[in-house]
């Protein structure tokens, strides 16, 4: 596209991106299995291919999940994570894209080495090992490989083979030659294997799938591992490891069986707060700063603690009362500590932690959209912005892309808010609204984002800027309400607002674009969703049990053969 | 000591298990081109850093009067008199576009770096330091290392687009990484090889047994990542190695002591300090040899600085302040262009402020200073403002503005990669590709 041109798409349409469903382009090695390799013949004539398999960092959410269960809550984790990568909206999507650089290798050694040490530590021993060593000054092999092959499977979320099992235990056979000490030997043994690409990575592989021939589908432990992060953000347990082992997951009924296990166990709620934080972007809170002259309320623990009353708010709403999602928009539930009290101006009767309370109709706010987590997230340091506000409500809650701002762009003279002819943000606004070059994407954005001016840059409750009357109406693709709760409405009744949490949820699972192959598949789980009444945990048992979440193609290489040749091979199939 | 000597000494202190640890590849064997340090007769090793300030220039203050040696400096570089001979000023190189849409803040700074402009984050990878630390910064511990002092988690290097090397925003946790766990005071009396991290290193090497295997089980993308994991893995376990070595002595250095603990935002007087802080960790890990490798953001290309009590941010004025009609220019934004290169010889007088050989740190380094845009107002990339600092230890010459004429900016991150020793005869894409490099800045 040339550069007129793009000028004059963004100055005459600024198009939406159409959002809920970005279909990935599914690449033309895909759709077809590595030529010349018997036996894998192409899906159905004509059918799109599934997507390929992907290799997914562990999220910091993720890793720490992991450790926690394999291990013990208690034991550290000391490295540091970077900021993730954010892909199509996702940090989920992202884990597939991003690389692992010096540093983050640094740091999960860092983390290896202190879980390690804690883990084999005698404080912890007794309790984490499967076995003891007969004497402790001499090698145990028995007990090692026990010992190995426990965390081994746990950390690879597979069985080790045999040449990883003995490549773990002359580790640690060799370390407590040299450092004379069994425990010593498995701590390195277990540094080991947590800086094993097979544990930071969740390489996801394929077999042929024996009941369609040609076809080829995860293998059961990525299978299990898929499930496993979907439904519990964590790893698989020991007992899906072994009902993966055993091929109950091959089975309606076995797969069924452990995708309810899984929703029943008190990992679900991580799960969906887990994707949540990710949805909302709210890793951004580590970066958020702002002025404390002009918003002396706002510090750390309001920051921490607005975080994690959108999440209380999602879960209570979402998972204890199984409510609508669209409801999330309108809902006026308002979990409160002291420090977020300070903002709302709301009184909190307990010192400590957390007390549920309601929004009144007079204070404005209904919606995850009204509360701090929000507000303050998308917003300047020291005012509010009603640009990035709209923005992230099409982003967040829509999927739709506004695209960036013309190169070219001259607001001088209009936002400054000491201004008196123009006191408040709508005034300052208007040239974005008037000026051609400007008009087409703020009418996508200013709308929206102006019905949540009685709330300032951290989200304080306000009727005037500049002594000015503020004027909460605006408007969203063609219907027109007034301040938050307006918006909320709206919001609940767009079409794209449940199509929007399907396909963020959905790439969340696979950890990629949806491929053309799995449209269908979205329209279905589109409809299966009106038709429960938007309830999130149907929807995810759904895709759980569904035979669409664990389609694969072969990875597309230049070395096809070799791949397919090499899945024929770990799936012992010689032919 | 000499090398034979370690080992032996190595050999003796492991009661003669077999050890088969590499010595670390020092300055010593390798770099030929560098100068002798006098007392010891080590060489002393070049040393790249980039330093990444948001939001431009005020044109009538920045850009020099007159050309080659004989310009005379304008306000905003006035600071920076102290360091005249040793810097070499561009004005008027552009990143240009070729129809790719400019996407405001992220396509000039990162075609500057690449030679390619992307339209939208995804980089074409490596930035140009990452390629020269890859030619220098082998054998150290960190193959480069970043911070950020406005408080923001971002980075402009990159070896892929999918992993920025990530930035340090905190100069406590920037200490530790440096000069805790794993640091060897090259100046410590008496050396005794831990046996836990020669342990640990012979485990790593155990972590990259199937890698062939596992390259093969997975798509070409996947395949590239996996690569640059073990990458990293190599690097993990050279900076072990190291830790096996008795570190080569370092004239003058002493440990800094660790940074109070500072408000970490994007308030001005608080970004000052925290940079000065971090300038100064790094010129000491740049004297001890931690690393050859230092990429600053002072400020992210979106400046996110502000003043205590402003409603606005430095980026957001540039688009929203009126041109001070006396002035003929944005005032405010004037002021923190002006901060920007007050910051930028804070760094300059961290690095000169080490003695090292005849001369400072700073005659061993060579620094690229640039910003995102020439005009932040318009996100112009034409006329991006570039510097480059210091004497690379005699391979090229400075003291000099130079106007590129709307020449591609390629042309200074080609010369640099060359200065820096690299074999590169063309870099960038399309009207970027540039085979011309700057002769008056190569010695």
């Amino acid at each position: 596209m040339n550069k007129g041109l793009a000028a004059l798409v963004v100055l005459v349409a600024c198009q939406l991106l159409p959002g809920s469903d970005p279909v990935a382009a599914n690449t033309p090695q895909a759709a077809a299995p590595a030529a010349g390799s018997p036996g894998a013949g192409s899906p159905a004539a004509g059918s799109p291919a599934a997507a390929q398999p992907v290799m997914r960092r562990l999220t910091e959410a993720q890793y720490r999940a992991t450790v926690a269960d394999i291990f013990d809550p208690g034991i550290p984790v000391v490295g540091r994570f970077e900021r993730a990568l954010r892909s199509d909206g996702l940090i989920a999507v992202g884990t597939s894209e991003s690389g692992l650089s010096p540093f983050s290798v640094e740091q999960y050694d860092a983390s290896a080495r202190g879980i390690a040490a804690a883990v084999l530590s005698e404080a912890w021993r007794d309790q984490l090992l499967p076995c003891q060593p007969a004497v402790a000054n001499r090698f145990d092999e028995d007990c090692a490989t026990r010992i190995v092959e426990h965390f081994g499977r746990l950390l690879f979320r597979r069985p080790l083979s045999d040449s990883e099992t003995g490549r773990f235990l002359d580790a640690a056979r060799n370390t407590q030659q040299r450092l004379g000490d069994f425990y010593s030997g498995l701590e390195f043994a277990l540094v080991g294997m947590m800086i094993s690409p097979d544990f930071l990575l969740r390489i996801e592989r394929v077999e042929p799938d024996p009941a369609k021939p040609g076809h080829y589908r995860l293998d059961a432990w990525s299978r299990a591992t898929r499930l496993s992060y979907f439904i519990t953000g964590s790893t698989p347990d020991d007992e899906l490891l072994r009902a993966a082992g055993a091929g109950e997951l091959d089975t309606e009924q076995g797969l069924a069986h452990q995708v309810e296990r899984l929703m029943a166990s008190p990992r679900f709620a991580n799960a969906v707060r887990v994707f949540f934080d990710d949805m909302l972007q709210f890793e951004l809170f580590d970066d958020l700063a702002k002025d404390p002259v002009i918003y002396p309320s706002y510090n750390s623990a309001v920051a921490e603690d607005a975080r994690e009353q959108t999440l209380l708010t999602i879960t209570d709403h979402l998972l204890t009362r199984n409510g609508d999602y669209r409801d999330l928009f309108t809902t006026r539930s308002a979990p409160l500590t002291r420090s977020l009290g300070v903002v709302y101006r709301m009184p909190v009767a307990t010192r400590n932690g957390w007390a549920m309370s309601e929004f009144s109709e007079r204070s404005g706010r209904a919606g995850i959209q009204s509360q701090v987590g929000f507000l303050a997230l998308h917003s300047h340091p020291g005012r509010s912005s009603p640009t990035l506000r709209g923005k992230a409500i099409r982003e967040v809650f829509l999927c739709q892309h506004v695209p960036d701002p013309p190169v070219d762009v001259d607001f001088t003279g209009i936002n400054d808010d000491s201004n008196a002819a123009r006191p408040t943000a709508r005034d300052r606004l208007e040239a974005h609204r008037t000026q051609p070059a400007c008009k087409a994407c703020h009418t996508l954005m200013d709308p929206l984002g102006l019905t949540l001016e009685r709330f300032d840059g951290v989200g304080g409750f306000r009727t005037r800027e500049n002594g000015a009357i503020i004027d909460v109406s605006g408007s969203l693709d063609g219907r027109e309400f007034e301040a938050a709760p307006g918006l909320g409405q709206a919001l609940h009744d767009h079409p794209e607002t449940p199509r929007c949490l399907v396909s963020k949820l959905y790439r969340s699972a696979v950890g990629r674009k949806t491929v053309a192959a799995e449209k269908p598949f979205i329209e279905q789980l589109n409809q299966i969703f009106a038709d429960n009444g938007y309830r999130l945990p149907g929807l995810m048992q759904t895709i759980a049990v569904s035979e669409a979440f664990y389609a694969a193609s072969p990875p597309s290489t230049d070395e096809g053969e070799e791949t397919v040749a090499a899945a024929r091979e770990a799936q012992g199939d010689p032919s | 000591m000499n090398k034979y000597h370690r080992r032996t000494v190595l050999r003796g202190l492991l009661g003669g298990a077999a050890v088969g640890v590499a010595l670390p590849v020092l300055d010593l064997f390798l770099n030929d081109s560098g100068k002798a340090f006098a007392a010891t007769g080590r060489r002393i090793p070049v040393r790249f850093g980039s330093w990444i300030w948001g939001c431009g220039h005020i044109p009538e203050k920045w850009i020099p009067e007159g050309t080659g040696t004989d310009f005379t400096l304008p306000p905003d570089l006035e600071p920076l008199a102290p360091y005249r001979d040793q810097l070499a000023i561009f004005s008027g190189f552009d990143v240009r576009l070729d129809g790719v849409p400019n996407k405001p803040h992220v396509t000039g700074c990162l075609g500057l770096r690449t030679g390619i402009p992307v339209p939208n984050d995804r980089v074409e990878a490596p930035t140009l330091d990452v390629l020269i630390g890859d030619e220098i910064g082998k054998g150290t511990r960190f193959s480069s290392i970043e911070v950020s002092t406005s408080g923001i988690q971002r980075s402009y290097s990159y070896r892929a687009a999918g992993s920025p090397n990530p930035s340090e925003t905190s100069p406590l946790a920037l200490y530790k990484r440096i000069f805790g766990a794993g640091f060897q005071d090259p100046n410590a009396a008496g050396f005794t090889p831990d046996s836990r991290t020669m342990v640990h290193k012979s485990v790593l090497s155990a972590v990259t047994e199937d890698r062939k295997q596992l390259m093969r089980s997975v798509g070409a993308e996947d395949r590239r990542r996996l690569d640059e994991y073990f990458t990293s893995i190599r690097q993990l376990e050279n900076q072990l190695a190291l830790q096996l070595e008795p570190p080569a002595p370092v004239e003058n250095f002493t440990i800094p002591d660790p940074p109070p603990d500072l408000v970490l935002d994007s308030e001005m007087e608080h970004v000052m300090e925290t940079h000065k802080l971090m300038a100064g960790l790094l010129a000491r890990a740049l004297q001890c040899n931690q690393t050859r490798v230092v990429n600053v953001l002072f400020s992210d290309t979106t400046s996110n600085l502000r003043r205590r009590g402003s409603t606005t941010t430095h980026h957001t004025l540039t688009h929203e302040e009126p041109v001070n009609p006396e002035l003929g220019y944005q005032e405010q934004v004037g002021w923190f262009a002006t901060q920007s290169m007050l910051a930028w010889r804070d760094f300059l007088d961290a690095l000169a402020e080490i003695p090292e050989g005849d001369g400072t740190l700073l005659d061993n380094c060579l620094i690229l200073a640039h910003s995102d845009c020439s005009i932040a107002k318009a996100h112009a990339v034409e006329g991006i403002p570039t510097m480059v600092a210091g004497g690379a230890g005699g391979r090229i010459r400075t003291g000099f503005h130079m106007a590129g004429k709307a020449d591609p900016i390629s042309r200074i991150g080609l010369t640099v990669q060359q200065a820096m020793g690299l074999q590169v005869e063309s870099w960038g894409t399309r009207s970027m590709e540039t085979r011309r490099n700057i002769p008056e800045l190569l010695a």
